[in-house]
């Protein structure tokens, strides 16, 4: 995985739990890789996932049993209640820029809509 | 969290010059700490007196509780920056060298690290190359069960595909109850494994601190902010 080397990279790991849990490839109840086995998969630091996966939990979307692994908390309503705020993120990302190029509301809007169009022709 | 290395007002004097300068700092256990710096800031010299091979002008080490020496040499899996294996030797030999040296080393290890690190127990030092031997070098370092992990430039000579399989054998082989200090000027590569950082310059300790508070801090990589502590730009 690429990380942004000038963010923290708990974060984007973080992110990237997120985004797995949002779109269902981690559903509410399954377990998480462990520790060791996700920082093989992306390659940083033990210690850096295990800081991910305690602010996860810090926040609501995991729960740790001890010995037993970490797994997906929450319901249906959480998980859309999450995919919700990623994609309002995405939207506000692109609508600041936007606006940096100095485009209105309705142009913003329009030209997501007709790229929106092509995309799932 | 306990501290497994701790260095106060470390300071190193050769005959003309003073390679550290009251330097000091602390590993706790289970980190990495990445030690940067330019050549000829003192990244070696410290390293190798936590190796127990060279021994303080004044100030005060620790690793484990202990000052360096024998003691500390059965607890310190030290990678030195040149080949320390002899040529004659097949890279089995070395590891018989090892296991008759370490208490704490773990042939099967040794094995799956020669695995992952595509080497052949029958090949001879002498014939292999440069980055072979650095494989060979890291596979016996790491099949050591140490508490401490010494590795000066341990990606020296590797080309990025061996550097892969090295970082790969790295988080394999991590475990908590060891810390690692690593010494590179490929911060790039590898600033992904540190907890900590400290930078060196000329002896002395100009920036330390966790690796991820400094990123959140700068906005910065840490390869930026190398390029910015040292003013110059030679980490690639």
């Amino acid at each position: 995985m690429e990380f942004d080397d000038r963010a923290p990279i708990y974060t984007q790991i973080m992110d990237l739990v997120k985004r797995r849990i949002a779109v269902g490839e981690l559903k509410v109840g399954q377990q998480l890789p462990s520790v060791r086995d996700l920082a093989q998969q992306v390659v940083v630091n033990p210690n850096t996932v295990q800081k991910a996966y305690l602010e996860l939990e810090r926040e609501g979307y995991v729960a740790t049993q001890r010995g037993m692994g970490t797994f997906v908390s929450g319901d249906r309503g959480t998980v859309d209640l999450l995919r919700q705020r990623l994609a309002r993120d995405i939207v506000e990302a692109y609508v600041a820029s936007m606006r940096s190029l100095a485009y209105g509301p309705e142009e913003i809007t329009a030209m997501a809509a007709e790229t929106a169009r092509k995309e799932t022709k | 969290m306990s501290m497994l290395v701790q260095i106060s007002n470390l300071t190193k004097r050769y005959i003309t010059t003073t390679a550290l300068s009251d330097v000091t700092l602390e590993v706790p256990e289970g980190h990495i700490m990445g030690l940067l710096g330019p050549n000829g800031s003192g990244k070696t010299t410290l390293m190798k007196i936590l190796a127990g091979l060279v021994s303080p002008t004044s100030g005060s080490v620790l690793v484990d509780g202990m000052a360096p020496g024998v003691g500390t040499k059965a607890k310190v899996s030290f990678l030195p920056d040149v080949n320390h294996l002899d040529r004659w030797m097949s890279v089995g030999e070395a590891g018989d060298f090892y296991g008759d040296f370490y208490l704490d080393f773990d042939r099967k290890r040794f094995e799956e690290l020669l695995t992952i690190m595509r080497l052949d127990a029958g090949q001879k030092i002498g014939s292999l190359s440069k980055g072979m031997v650095e494989k060979a070098r890291l596979s016996l370092v790491f099949s050591r069960k140490a508490r401490l992990y010494v590795l000066d430039e341990p990606f020296g000579g590797l080309d990025p595909l061996a550097r892969s399989q090295v970082l790969d054998a790295l988080v394999a082989n991590f475990r908590t109850d060891c810390s690692m200090i690593l010494s590179t000027q490929m911060v790039a590569d590898v600033e992904h494994f540190f907890d900590n950082v400290v930078f060196l310059d000329r002896g002395h300790v100009v920036l330390a601190g966790d690796a991820e508070d400094l990123r959140t801090r700068r906005g910065a990589s840490i390869e930026d902010i190398y390029r910015e502590v040292y003013g110059h730009v030679e980490t690639r």
